[in-house]
């Protein structure tokens, strides 16, 4: 249950969010293009299944849920450069195998664009 | 005709960030660390929060929000403490976030403090997406939940800026394995530091008490960024 509430919320976030977006563009959205990191705290199923709720009665009800999981990428110190990791379990530089703390992808919670349909009514 | 993609780029939390980001500049100017607690539900949260408030309200103004989502148990412990303490009944939701934070504040004592803990709800998967304010999150493992935790739930442990390993008076009884539960930490979160206490004996008090007062002195950390990149 509380897997999914959590993502409920952050549903009910992403649809307030893509419709102030939507609203300024004075566009009728067609689908929403989402980046996840898998350090988020969120679980892309639950999010699109809480999306379908989240959105009904709004101004994109009916839109759809593009989730792109983006990778774990961590700076390595050893090495001078940048890594995507396998898993959020183990974050170790895949080359040298040292830590790396230092993280710089893998947290997005990101509304990244829309795919929209110009507003025809409006123009007419 | 054929529809045009437009590259919007927002942070689905923004709403809830920028309110965050206010609540820690507030804070910040105000002389006030807080401290964020989390953890899974029953790895002593309540117990740690207890102990620590009795110790240091001598010497300091500490004072502690408390999330919960039916009762007030855990509001009526602290309260024992003789600190101030105030609860936020979340209901059904199973975190705090910002607004909900920034209401419970609302026309109570917190600027005047030098510390305030804010005790989150026990969960382990929702408190890690929400900023709500604090300059420090801590993340108990209690010593009965196993070692493995910080592996099964990355996220939480990952954002975390020190661990804290409770109930070591019962280390032994469950055969606590502490170097691997050191190991599993700092896989997840390398550096991490980690401390141990248990609330019933008063064990390793002290010196979590004096890892906090190494953060007393402003400018305090800024966590605005830690989920990178976007604004």
């Amino acid at each position: 249950m509380g897997l999914v509430v959590h993502e409920l919320s952050i549903a009910m976030s992403l649809v307030d969010v893509a419709c102030e977006q939507a609203e300024s563009l004075g566009a009728r959205v067609e689908a929403l293009h989402v980046r996840l990191g898998p350090l988020s705290g969120v679980v892309a199923e639950a999010l699109a299944f809480s999306f379908t709720l989240a959105c009904d009665g709004t101004r994109i009800a009916g839109a759809r849920l593009v989730i792109e999981t983006m990778p774990i990428v961590a700076r390595c110190t050893t090495c001078s450069a940048d890594r995507v990791l396998a898993s959020a379990q183990h974050l170790h530089c895949p080359v040298c195998g040292d830590f790396t703390p230092d993280l710089i992808g893998g947290r997005e919670l990101e509304l990244f664009a829309l795919e929209v349909e110009e507003d025809v009514s409006a123009n007419r | 005709m054929s529809p045009r993609i437009v590259e919007v780029r927002q942070n689905i939390l923004k709403e809830n960030d920028v309110l965050a980001r206010e609540l820690r500049s507030r804070f910040t100017h105000a002389g006030v660390l807080v401290v964020n607690l989390v953890s899974g539900p029953g790895a002593g949260k309540t117990a740690l929060l207890e102990t620590t408030l009795r110790t240091m309200r001598d010497r300091y103004r500490v004072a502690a929000l408390t999330g919960d989502l039916a009762t007030d148990n855990d509001a009526k412990r602290l309260a024992r403490s003789g600190a101030p303490v105030k609860q936020i009944s979340t209901g059904t939701v199973c975190h705090l976030d910002a607004r909900m934070v920034s209401n419970a504040l609302d026309g109570w004592v917190a600027d005047d403090l030098d510390v305030l803990f804010i005790e989150n709800v026990g969960n382990l998967v929702c408190p890690a997406s929400y900023d709500i304010g604090e300059h420090i999150r801590v993340v108990l493992l209690s010593v009965t939940e196993g070692e493995d935790k910080p592996l099964k739930y990355p996220t939480l442990f990952n954002s975390a800026d020190c661990a804290l390993i409770t109930k070591t008076d019962l280390a032994s009884a469950v055969e606590f394995d502490r170097d691997a539960a050191y190991a599993n930490i700092h896989e997840v979160r390398p550096e991490l530091p980690i401390l141990e206490t248990s609330g019933r004996t008063g064990e390793g008090i002290d010196a979590w008490i004096a890892w906090l007062e190494s953060h007393f002195t402003p400018p305090f950390r800024d966590r605005s960024d830690w989920k990178l990149g976007t604004p």
